[in-house]
């Protein structure tokens, strides 16, 4: 024992220029590889550099679904990070497990100003109060990318108007004659012609508010406009209009490497856009059915939020609490936009970016910003908390692919996927009674 | 006439086997009795709360028809790949058996893919045959031929067998070359001289004498196909277009994993278990009377 006592003396003495011994560490999962994952390590270095008490410690698990799983399997053995990082799909189930996580607002204490922070980011991670439950961390949203190259070649003025769908099949009949091999391509699927569609267009993607007022949630994205749309997608398939890729963002390869006209993708598809697109590309907004609704609703977000892990010690939920105040401060936002391409989190990032110049000087790169905030969120556009949210968007791709296909039409893949969704649902629901 | 050692008291004998059943009960029915148990619940991800549903689980399983049409996939699935498999495997090693020149380094050749992990193997033909860069692909472009396994799922189920099926050569090869060189010369010779040709002599002499390794391989490769292709599904179509390549295993992966229903994914467990332990019955019962040893 005095052994011990006197080693531990020892080490005190000589550790003295080890402060970082007297750190406390702050254990941070996420899911970001290649140069997202090189931002991030970034932002740690800075963070872990500009102060001497906590040390940040973050940890690739892997993709989205991955990190999820280790975030929970690490839960149930007791040995669960600081923060987590969880794709907005599985905003639903984290907030269900109330006892495994601790609210952002709660970490913050109270001189957290929630209202500097975008209402339509920030609303995905909001409990029915409003107070936020995890902090946004990357959001991007759905635009039309615009190969200009290839609209000139097909004899189509660039500078078209593109704004709704109706234009948009117009321009695709012209690219089909014109004898481009990829009029139009997409990315995501799920998220853009279908979660998004609807908030686009205000109409319910399904009831309780998208399930934001309770897991006894129904999905509606069956009515007469998703399925219109699919419908008219699943017409350009046939016609070799659109060109289905893949269900993640496989199309991006197509359009990055010239053969497609149009890409519906994610706005933070502009890096790996501008870094290797050989052509004149532009970002426009998503096109809405005229024919639908007279102008679009705001659309919705996607990507992933940082949750506070339950079962800490009250050390490091002030040094998680430090880190996402420095994560949310304006300069580190500004800087996290205009490399990525993701949205800022808060306005004042955006101001920043704006007096930066960087808009200017890179056109279109803020036309996501405003299409998710030009108009006050209504209940059908502010996001999406539905539980076993990832395995429903797998059943909703294998449906769209039936349609693709030309197996199925619009109507009766959308039902189907409906009711198998439900089914899920129920599941959910009685699991997080 | 059998040998037999026999122990006096019944203590040595036991303490000989205890490591053996200690395994097998910590490895084996500790985790299959949870699977029981837990198929019988309808558990938050986070293990923080259980609600009992009895057979509940099971109910809601076989209701489902894409279940239900995930038992025919993995029927058809097991039986392609070993048909697959052993065939070209067979085919192989009676060519091998007759080689005078080179052998070694054919059969080295031939056993190289067996080091391939699945999930490599299926990253492979994924490349060979992507819709977009896939040098297959443009080929079967070049004929005339639209590959599309994104879409079609015919293609995705050819796609996943062949890949799955292609490193499992390499191992039924080894084995069937192993037992082709054990059949005495002298049986082959004396058939030769009575006049029976190559094809009469494989089908009334090797192949009989063959059997056991056959059977093995049988039950091996099927063991395999059921079990341990997830990472050549897992890369290559994820289970889809439509479930058309959705396994009972893939199915236990994506309720379990991605969809965080661990009730279902533990009832399901507990389903392939039930059906591994008929298959394996049914194997040694009924066709391993057939067997010659």
């Amino acid at each position: 024992m005095k052994h011990t006592i006197s080693i531990l003396a020892a080490s005190a003495v000589l550790g003295s220029s080890q402060a970082a011994m007297a750190q406390t560490e702050i254990e941070f999962w996420h899911a970001f590889t290649g140069r997202l994952g090189e931002l991030v390590a970034e932002q740690v270095e800075t963070f872990n550099g500009s102060q001497s008490d906590y040390t940040v410690v973050a940890t690739h698990k892997g993709n989205y679904s991955e990190t999820l799983n280790a975030g929970i399997a690490a839960f149930r053995a007791g040995e669960q990070p600081d923060i987590l990082m969880v794709f907005e799909v599985g905003t639903a189930t984290m907030m269900a497990a109330k006892g495994a996580i601790k609210p952002v607002y709660e970490v913050m204490g109270d001189g957290f100003d929630q209202s500097k922070y975008i209402g339509s980011v920030k609303g995905y991670y909001t409990s029915p109060d409003g107070d936020m439950l995890s902090l946004p961390f990357n959001s991007s949203t759905p635009v039309l990318w615009v190969n200009r190259d290839k609209l000139e070649e097909a004899g189509i003025d660039p500078d078209t108007d593109l704004s709704t769908w109706e234009q948009v099949g117009d321009v695709l009949d012209q690219l089909k004659d014109a004898g481009v091999g990829c009029p139009m391509t997409t990315a995501w699927q799920s998220w853009i012609h279908l979660e998004n569609f609807s908030a686009y267009h205000d109409v319910p993607f399904a009831t309780k508010s998208n399930g934001f007022d309770g897991n006894d949630t129904e999905l509606a994205f069956n009515s007469a406009a998703q399925v219109a749309h699919i419908g008219a997608m699943g017409d350009w398939a046939k016609d070799g209009k659109f060109i289905y890729a893949g269900r993640r963002n496989e199309g991006g390869a197509n359009f990055r490497a010239g053969e497609c006209a149009l890409f519906t993708e994610s706005s933070a598809g502009y890096a790996g856009i501008k870094a290797e697109a050989e052509f004149d590309f532009e970002v426009r907004p998503l096109p809405y059915w005229s024919a639908v609704a007279s102008e679009p609703q705001n659309t919705i977000i996607g990507g992933a939020s940082l949750w506070v892990m339950e079962g800490q010690t009250d050390e490091e939920y002030a040094g998680v609490a430090a880190f996402l105040d420095f994560l949310s401060s304006p300069e580190i936002q500004a800087k996290w936009h205009q490399d990525t391409g993701y949205l800022p989190i808060t306005s004042e990032a955006g101001d920043l970016t704006r007096s930066q110049g960087f808009y200017d000087a890179n056109p279109g790169t803020d036309i996501a910003v405003i299409q998710m905030t030009a108009k006050e969120p209504t209940s059908n556009s502010k996001g999406l908390r539905l539980g076993s949210f990832d395995q429903i968007r797998g059943i909703i791709d294998e449906e769209l692919e039936a349609v693709w296909a030309g197996d199925k039409d619009a109507q009766t893949a959308l039902d189907s996927a409906v009711e198998r969704g439900n089914a899920l649902l129920r599941r959910f629901e009685q699991a997080s009674r | 006439m059998e040998k037999r050692v026999k122990f006096k008291g019944i203590w040595l004998p036991l303490l000989l086997v205890l490591p053996q059943i200690l395994i097998t009960a910590i490895f084996f029915f500790y985790p299959a009795g949870q699977a029981i148990w837990q198929s019988l619940f309808i558990p938050d991800p986070f293990g923080l709360s259980m609600q009992w549903v009895g057979l509940g689980n099971f109910e809601y399983l076989l209701s489902d028809r894409y279940y239900r049409a995930s038992f025919i996939t993995t029927a058809v699935f097991s039986i392609l790949v070993t048909v697959v498999s052993m065939g070209v495997a067979l085919y192989l090693a009676i060519l091998a058996d007759r080689l005078i020149k080179g052998s070694g380094t054919y059969r080295t050749l031939l056993i190289w893919p067996y080091a391939v992990a699945p999930a490599v193997a299926g990253v492979l033909w994924l490349f060979m045959f992507n819709t977009r860069v896939g040098v297959v692909t443009w080929y079967l472009g070049l004929l005339g031929y639209d590959w599309n396994h994104v879409l079609n799922e015919g293609e995705a189920m050819g796609l996943v067998v062949v890949a799955s099926a292609w490193g499992r050569i390499s191992y039924n090869f080894l084995f069937f070359l192993a037992g082709l060189q054990a059949i005495p010369r002298s049986v082959i010779e004396a058939a030769a001289i009575d006049g029976a040709h190559f094809w009469t002599r494989f089908r009334t002499i090797v192949f009989p004498l063959l059997s056991p390794t056959t059977f093995f391989l049988l039950v091996v490769n099927i063991i395999y196909a059921f079990f341990e292709t997830f990472g050549v599904i897992h890369t290559i179509t994820s289970g889809g277009p439509q479930q058309a390549t959705t396994i009972l295993v893939y199915k236990v992966y994506s309720d379990g994993f991605v969809g965080q229903d661990l009730g279902s994914s533990a009832a399901q467990s507990v389903i392939l278990l039930v059906i591994v332990s008929l298959l394996t019955v049914i194997q040694f019962k009924y066709i391993e009377r057939r067997v010659h040893y």
